[in-house]
């Protein structure tokens, strides 16, 4: 294979690659042919048997609703994609027992995986339990201490949560031990990566296991609303529903892609302290190589991984899938940002106007839809007036809600009870 | 720069031939595995071979602060290190277990910078040839652009003889291997016990400096034993004649005379020095003394290796 040929296989562009230990090697070399056999070309029956669980344990396909009041105040079609009705509560699964039955295909014996928030250990371990695989979850500290309903479900599930201890105790530290842990155990190991990122094959496996999401949305928006969407919006944080979302979409030139990431508290960084206090990294991020890719990168001037933030958990990463770079590069992705502030308002607005609590992910995507289309186009809803908002949306949008916000309520009251949000509930029912 | 560090070493090791007797000139100069410089341009090759076996140590740079890594490495040195690797600390240090992941930490917080570690490296003054060992990103990100010829540029005037990059696999390796050769450094690759056919061969034909031979799957981090991996390593490594040496886990002067008996033309030692600089009251010493016992150690293997026999 000539090395353009290998470039063409294994990255998209520039992006992508196999920045592991050698140790690793051969197990992703494994894992690639696998993917090949029994994921592009349904080898024994395994895509077939993958979507039939799919259906069966995991409650697919989700509906494309048209959201009544949401389109009445954008003056506009807005469509939601309910991946929050995906067993577990967010579209976690797809990838999740996607990998767990693979391994089970490629006769490995136990199934680790990373979690930030918990979405992706808890699914993996729900996915490990329907297949019956031994599973080990590692949990950053201060995840764990903060998540604790979700520690509880993994362990409910059967299994073993270890918390890491070093660093800030979130989502980079625990990718970091899941990966030691493989080079230790690669030989009968199988590492459930959480989202399209990591070297090859992990961003297009990942993104194959949830395209999904934009196959049926595709066909449902077409056959709902009789034609194709002009734009598509997804939240953005390592990219996997956002990939899922969109892969259908990619070809389809006039629809808009939109990934909105978290902006968290300001796109302003420390370079001194090495924190980003937002978690924009297609908006602002530059190119580097983490945890097995080049991509975009929240990092210093030295190539030091920072601290990202946002109020979302599951968004708060220093990387993105490299995928989603490539796309940003070449301008078929619009990347675009919402602050802590605007996704706690449209977490606030879908569950009083739609009766849908959405995950504060989620809930990023739907501000930028407040933001770009917003009737308050001038208040202090969004990171900036309607008039700064970078694209037109289109009469017809479909948004990704790609996990239900049960999980998010503590951080939610929390973070009200901090602001003046508009669109928040009073709860003086409480006594305080 | 590094002509003068061949030079110093070069009067250094007819000491340390003449010092270490009469058996152990004679194993030098017996076999296939040693002995004659076979015409290298490698700083770093001609280090491991006249000085076989080689003991190559690790600590990091900037651990607890780059002025006492000079005062280590200097030890380190004296005590009989053949070749210093130097670790420049990178924030999400993958392969490493958690004694080097703590000294990574230390560092950091001590404000170690791509620049003051090459400051540190202009700076010494020792025998031992020195290689950098850090992660690609930080590679990529110095200079200007995200390129790799920058880092190689500094790390060649700074007099660095090799680099080690334990997130970059042969595949990826083609943009670093050309700086490399521009500049006339070594770029040493890593044998996992789970490389062979294939794989083995690409890397082999790459390498240059030494093989990196990790001794078992996992991070690095002392051991009490030496893996029966390093055994079946060595052996698929014999008919390479790039010199070979081994590392994770190596703790203790047995675990070198056993590693060098079973082939290898050094051992590598990262972990139980950088725990020295953590805990012993005088890190300086401790590390000289450890050099030595790691070195006599592997000695004693390449005394236990058995003659050719003479055809």
């Amino acid at each position: 294979m000539s090395d353009s040929d290998r470039d063409n296989e294994t990255s998209f562009g520039s992006y992508g690659g196999q920045y592991v230990p050698e140790a690793l090697m051969p197990a992703l070399e494994e894992l690639e042919d696998a993917y090949e056999r029994y994921v592009l070309e349904n080898e024994d029956g395994f895509m077939d048997d993958f979507r039939a669980r799919m259906r069966e344990f995991g409650g697919r396909p989700t509906p494309l609703q048209r959201a009544d009041r949401l389109s009445e105040r954008y003056d506009r079609e807005v469509y939601l994609k309910r991946e929050d009705l995906v067993h577990g509560g967010a579209h976690k699964l797809n990838n999740a027992l996607g990998q767990v039955l693979l391994a089970k295909y490629m006769g490995k014996e136990r199934i680790i995986a990373e979690t930030g928030a918990g979405q992706h250990g808890t699914a993996t371990a729900m996915a490990a339990a329907h297949l019956d695989m031994p599973c080990e979850i590692y949990m950053g500290r201060t995840d764990v201490n903060r998540q604790r309903p979700n520690v509880y479900r993994m362990r409910m599930n059967g299994s073993d949560v270890n918390p890491v201890d070093t660093g800030r105790g979130t989502l980079k530290e625990a990718i970091n031990a899941t990966l030691r842990d493989w080079s230790k155990s690669v030989e009968t190991t199988h590492y459930v990566i959480g989202s399209v990122v990591g070297p090859h094959p992990f961003p297009k496996m990942v993104r194959d296991f949830q395209s999904v999401i934009g196959t049926e949305a595709r066909e449902q928006i077409q056959e709902q609303a009789g034609r194709l969407p002009d734009s598509v919006l997804a939240c953005a944080g390592g990219g996997s529903n956002t990939m899922g979302t969109f892969h259908a979409f990619v070809p389809d030139e006039d629809v808009g892609l939109y990934a909105v990431e978290a902006g968290g508290s300001t796109l302003e960084i420390d370079e001194e302290r090495g924190i980003a206090p937002n978690s924009a990294t297609l908006s602002t991020g530059t190119d580097g190589v983490l945890h097995g890719a080049m991509t975009k990168l929240l990092q210093s001037g030295d190539g030091q991984i920072m601290e990202s933030h946002s109020v979302s958990a599951g968004l708060d990463y220093a990387g993105v899938g490299p995928e989603l770079s490539y796309l940003v590069d070449i301008g078929r992705v619009t990347p675009v940002s919402v602050g802590d502030e605007a996704a706690l308002e449209a977490f606030h607005r879908l569950s009083r106007l739609e009766g849908i609590i959405p995950a504060l992910e989620s809930s990023h995507a739907l501000g930028y839809l407040e933001r770009a289309a917003g009737p308050a186009a001038d208040s202090a809803s969004g990171q900036g007036p309607r008039a700064e908002a970078d694209e037109d949306l289109g009469d017809l949008v479909v948004v990704n809600v790609s996990g239900r916000g049960d999980k998010d309520l503590e951080t939610v009251l929390e973070e009200t009870e901090k602001r003046d949000l508009e669109a928040a509930p009073d709860v003086e029912v409480f006594d305080r | 720069m590094s002509r003068e560090r061949r030079a110093k070493r070069d009067s250094r090791n007819e000491r340390a031939v003449s010092d270490r007797g009469e058996r152990s000139a004679r194993s030098a100069s017996s076999g296939k595995r040693v002995a004659t410089d076979g015409g290298t341009d490698s700083d770093i090759e001609r280090a491991i071979r006249e000085t076989h076996p080689a003991l190559i140590a690790y600590i990091t740079a900037g651990d607890p602060t780059l002025e006492e890594t000079k005062a280590y490495v200097e030890a380190l040195d004296r005590g009989g290190a053949d070749l210093i690797e130097l670790g420049l600390p990178f924030s999400e240090p993958i392969a490493e277990g958690p004694t080097i992941q703590a000294a990574i930490n230390r560092s950091l917080e001590a404000g170690t910078t791509p620049d003051s570690f090459f400051e540190l490296v202009d700076g010494l003054d020792v025998e031992a040839p020195l290689l950098v060992m850090t992660y690609y990103n930080m590679i990529l990100q110095y200079g200007s652009e995200p390129a790799v010829e920058p880092f190689v540029e500094r790390a060649a005037a700074a007099g660095l003889a090799g680099i080690i990059v334990p997130d970059l696999p042969a595949e990826e390796s083609e943009p670093l291997r050309e700086a490399c050769e521009n500049h006339g450094l070594d770029l040493v690759f890593i044998v996992a016990p789970t490389t062979d056919g294939e794989r083995l061969e690409t890397i082999m034909s790459q390498v240059s400096g030494f093989a990196y031979v990790q001794a078992r799957l996992g991070t690095t981090g002392a051991r009490a034993d030496v893996s029966g991996a390093t055994h079946d390593s060595l052996a698929r490594l014999s008919e390479y004649s790039v010199p070979k040496a081994v590392g994770f886990g190596v703790s203790e002067g047995d675990h070198a005379a056993e590693i060098v008996e079973a082939g290898a033309d050094g051992v590598i030692v990262g972990s139980a020095l950088v725990d020295l600089i953590a805990e012993a009251d005088e890190p300086a010493a401790a590390l000289e003394a450890k050099a030595e016992e790691l070195k006599r150690g592997a000695m004693r293997g390449a005394e236990d290796v058995p003659e050719p026999e003479q055809p």
